[in-house]
């Protein structure tokens, strides 16, 4: 006798595979094609399509003059700039993080992500104040009698590469920050063991392990700079204009589409050529802190790099070998002293100038240095303003509703990116990845274009989901980086427990990743709360949002009204990087 | 009828072109204590995976009592896993763990504490209820997990190796604990390890797994002392492999011929059923080997020179080339004794063996074609 139909016996059937993929990965993709593929597409189509038909005039009108072509050159020269002075400032900042340990590694992070995260905006209009002809730098130099009268430090490319290398070090200590993490710190050591030098064994081992960092920090920065345009409006002069500024001119000004799209296809190309040679060189692996499988073969092009390490290894052991000999405190880690008093002189270099904002703005002399006396009336003329106090509501209120969505459809891309068996996931994570490469100002004048068409611009859901699709790659990446941490065998272990799949998400997956889902939420939410590009030009006349009410001001009238809305932002992002920071902590100590 | 817990039927698992699991029956009875047992990549832990529905199978069936559970998923096969780094919740307390799977199958509150308080006097850790897995030592945490799959009184516990990560002296401990559990408790374990000594210790039978199929099932004495094939001889503790021809055959004993200087021994046929002259091996386990001096010169004797002595404790061995030049290098083991007989690298040996502590082991070829269809 045999019990194989006995009562209860069921037969499962496997589910169908496809199934789950799609779910989880279909939102993201559809409101990517729809938001940007689409709007940019049309964006570029506009450059050929006239109403008409086919039509390359605005290519010819591109080319007719060489102010284009100039300003292309000129938007080059900055961002190339921009990069390597980024980049170059940015690597011991991002090698002492890596090596730092405890608290001390905690401060040094607190003060980056501060700078990251303080309004590019703020820290643009800082750059105002100090280099102005009524400015901390001229003033401290008048009253010392240095100088008689006022020198023009502001306007010039001096000044855009200070403002833009400014709002750009953060990031590239960022994306190189996240490559040194996974560097095996016992390489250099080892090759001490095995005679080298430290500056040998800094320049052969860790150096060239540390270059897809650099590679990558590079290339977001050069990227991020090229679609950049506060800077360049509000420091430089007409002989730093970037070609960002002139598709704004002709959205705004001449409502000359088609010229904007042939800018676009301009820049974008750029863009493009940039990140052809990138993969060539690095792979895209690299971007995501992933450490790229070594591709590079030709073997002169090895043999001189390496010829060069070499040489600069023992040139820097020389170095070290004239200064005379320290020993090391015994039980202490060895930090260079040099490295540290550089790399803290940096972070105050990049934090000072929203500092400023804080004096100015409970002074009574307006915004010209030093601040006399003390008021509160800047911050009760805010408070009474109700265009600042909608458009902070409305800030707050896009934010919120671009987190929340950006998490809903980020998280699951995240789980299929990270945890999904299926082809294509490489080409698929360019894809989700792509609203960072591509320009921001492209996407904003083309999502512009669209939402007019939908009767988006000025509401509320279009802020939304404009900020949801420049938002949604970071936390695609936190997420990642995040559950590439987490063990799925508690998965595995509750489902075994008796846990169904929605259970086992609610009672040990999301309690565990919940400190990285929050500061996902906050990545999205601090994105959405600076965004200005989109709202530049989607927000609509009567409805800005607190970055497009700070740029209108500082564009018309400045005001010190301006100072308080800094230190009050500067406030926010203070408390809500130590918060996001005390949260992460106390689910570690549970 | 007799109750089997498990039983599995031409299961299979396939990643791309490499066979995890090739085509595999087992039936597992009701409270039995089955080890799978095998170096890595064997397959013990696709199989097991398998059992657990932590993934699904390419073919065949596998049935939980009289369900058919091929594609169920884990929270639905009555089943509980213990995994190899223990995967204890680190947001949950101990208590919180252990209460967790009586949650999940809707326990009310407080007698889900009482039975997660009484699985914890059963692993003796009563009194750390409130603390959080990172604060456990290794053992505890083990403990833990134990407690955590015993609460809601599985038919089946699955253990994914879960004594790798402890030391020797916590591991036997965990050993014993473990044995104990499953006597009070009565469940069927299958358990998972690489390591022969834990699998001998532990189970009621042995199921010796090899490039993602089954070597032999058996007691772990079967397995022992009766291995089928040279690969099992092999890897249950040390053995002495000798190449022999069959000569004529008494009962189950067989004589052979061992070399080239015609020596002869018996061996146990093993269920084999060969015509004399058919060429074999022959296994005997350096324990059974008597070592003897100066039997003479007998030319029939096996006679050996001593290279090297170890005393190992409890044991001493003592390696040995035959004289005859066909055979491999021997071991011998015997219990250390006083210094006064004490053997001396160099001395000649004589060794020899009863009968019925030596096996003939036939499938040479088929061996040696799956060695070399592995390598």
């Amino acid at each position: 006798m045999t019990m194989t139909h006995a009562a209860g016996a069921k037969r499962h059937s496997p589910p169908p595979v496809w199934r789950k993929p799609v779910l989880m990965g279909a939102p993201l993709v559809l409101l990517l094609v729809a938001f940007l593929v689409f709007p940019v597409g049309q964006l570029l189509a506009l450059s050929v399509y006239n109403g008409q038909g086919f039509t390359l005039a605005p290519y010819a009108q591109l080319f007719a003059s060489s102010l284009y072509v100039t300003v292309l050159w000129i938007t080059l020269k900055i961002s190339l700039a921009t990069t390597l002075v980024s980049v170059v400032a940015a690597y011991p900042i991002a090698y002492l993080i890596s090596i730092a340990k405890g608290p001390a590694k905690s401060r040094l992070i607190f003060w980056v992500l501060l700078s990251f995260w303080t309004s590019f905006l703020v820290r643009a209009f800082a750059w105002v104040v100090i280099l102005g002809r009524n400015g901390v730098i001229n003033s401290t130099l008048m009253s010392l009698g240095i100088i008689d009268t006022p020198a023009d430090l502001l306007y010039g490319f001096g000044a855009v590469l200070v403002g833009m290398v400014h709002a750009m070090l953060p990031l590239a200590v960022m994306t190189m920050l996240a490559v040194m993490e996974n560097i095996d710190r016992t390489l250099p050591r080892a090759a001490g063991t095995l005679g080298a030098r430290p500056g040998t064994a800094f320049w052969t081992v860790y150096f060239p392990l540390s270059l897809p960092g650099v590679a990558a920090s590079a290339i977001m920065v050069f990227v991020s700079a090229i679609g950049f345009f506060i800077v360049p409006a509000l420091l430089g002069g007409r002989k730093e204009t970037m070609i960002t500024q002139l598709i704004i001119d002709q959205v705004q000004q001449t409502l000359n589409w088609g010229l904007a799209g042939a800018i676009s296809v301009l820049l974008l190309t750029v863009v493009l050529v940039v990140f052809v040679l990138y993969d060539r060189v690095f792979g895209f692996a690299s971007l995501t802190g992933e450490s790229a499988v070594v591709r590079n073969r030709d073997t002169a092009m090895r043999r001189l790099g390496g010829r060069v390490l070499a040489a600069l290894g023992s040139a820097s052991d020389a170095l070290i070998g004239l200064l005379p000999r320290r020993h090391p405190i015994r039980g202490r880690a060895e930090r260079p002293l040099a490295l540290t008093v550089f790399v803290w002189l940096l972070l105050a270099l990049i934090s000072l100038p929203a500092f400023l904002m804080i004096p100015l703005s409970f002074g009574k002399g307006g915004l010209a240095w030093p601040p006399s006396g003390f008021t509160l009336q800047w911050y009760q003329q805010l408070l009474d303003s109700p265009i600042w106090m909608q458009a902070l509501w409305r800030s707050i209120v896009v934010a919120f509703g671009t987190g929340l969505l950006s998490m809903a459809i980020g998280v699951p891309a995240a789980f299929l990116m990270v945890r999904g068996q299926m082809r294509g996931k490489g080409a698929m994570l360019a894809f989700i990845l792509s609203p960072i490469v591509v320009p921001r100002m492209i996407i904003a004048v083309g999502m512009f274009y669209v939402f007019a068409q939908m009767g988006l611009v000025g509401t509320v859901l279009g802020l939304v989901i404009g900020h949801t699709v420049v938002a949604v790659p970071y936390v695609v990446m936190t997420m990642m980086a995040v559950l590439r941490n987490y063990d799925t065998r508690l998965d595995l272990a509750a489902q075994s427990l008796g846990a169904r799949p929605l259970a086992a998400l609610r009672h040990v997956t999301f309690p565990i990743l919940g400190a990285g889902m929050l500061s996902s939420f906050l990545f999205a939410f601090a994105t959405s709360f600076d965004e200005l590009t989109i709202s530049l030009f989607s927000s609509g006349g009567l409805s800005a949002t607190l970055p497009k009410q700070f740029w209108d001001e500082v564009t018309l009238q400045v005001s010190p009204v301006i100072a308080a809305v800094s230190t009050g932002l500067l406030l926010f992002v203070a408390t809500l990087i130590y918060v996001a920071d005390r949260l992460r902590r106390r689910s570690l100590a549970s | 009828m007799s109750s089997s817990s498990l039983s599995v039927q031409g299961l299979a698992k396939r990643y791309g072109d490499f066979v995890a699991l090739a085509p595999t029956d087992l039936v597992v009875a009701d409270g039995e204590f089955l080890t799978l047992l095998g170096p890595s990549g064997s397959g013990k832990t696709t199989l097991l995976s398998l059992l657990a529905g932590l993934v699904p199978p390419d073919e065949g069936s596998v049935r939980i009592g009289s369900q058919d559970v091929t594609y169920a998923p884990p929270y639905e096969r009555d089943i509980g896993v213990v995994f190899q780094n223990y995967a204890l919740f680190p947001h949950m307390t101990v208590e919180e763990n252990i209460a967790f799977p009586l949650k999940m199958r809707k326990v009310a509150a407080a007698e889900a504490k009482r039975r997660a308080r009484e699985a914890l006097e059963m692993v003796h850790l009563p009194h750390i209820a409130g603390r959080y897995p990172r604060e456990l030592s290794g053992g505890q945490q083990q403990r833990v997990a134990l407690a955590r799959c015993m609460v809601y009184k599985p038919s089946i516990i699955l253990m994914d190796e879960p004594l790798g990560a402890l030391d020797k002296k916590l591991r036997e401990h965990m050993q014993l604990e473990i044995k104990r559990l499953h006597r009070e408790l009565g469940t069927t374990v299958v358990y998972v390890t690489h390591d022969q000594e834990e699998a001998m210790t532990m189970s009621d039978r042995i199921c010796l797994m090899n490039a993602g199929r089954i070597e032999q099932l058996g007691t772990p004495a079967d397995l022992y002392f009766r291995p089928r094939s040279l690969f099992v001889a092999d890897f249950l503790g040390e053995s002495n492999i000798l190449p022999a021809a069959l000569r004529n055959r008494s009962g189950d004993e067989v004589e052979v011929r061992l070399g080239g200087m015609g020596v002869s021994g018996r061996a146990l046929a093993n269920g084999n059923d060969l015509p004399p002259g058919a060429e074999v091996r022959v296994m005997v386990r350096p324990q059974n080997l008597t070592v003897a001096r100066n039997a003479g010169n007998a030319p029939d004797s096996l006679q050996g020179r001593v290279s090297e002595v170890m005393v190992t404790g409890s044991l001493t061995k003592v390696y040995m080339e035959p004289l005859d030049r066909d055979l491999p290098p021997l071991v011998a083991a015997f219990p250390t004794r006083n210094e006064a007989d004490a053997v001396r690298i160099d001395d000649v040996l004589t060794l020899s063996w009863s009968g019925r502590d030596a096996v003939v082991i036939a499938d040479v070829i088929a061996d040696a074609a799956r060695a070399a269809g592995t390598a």
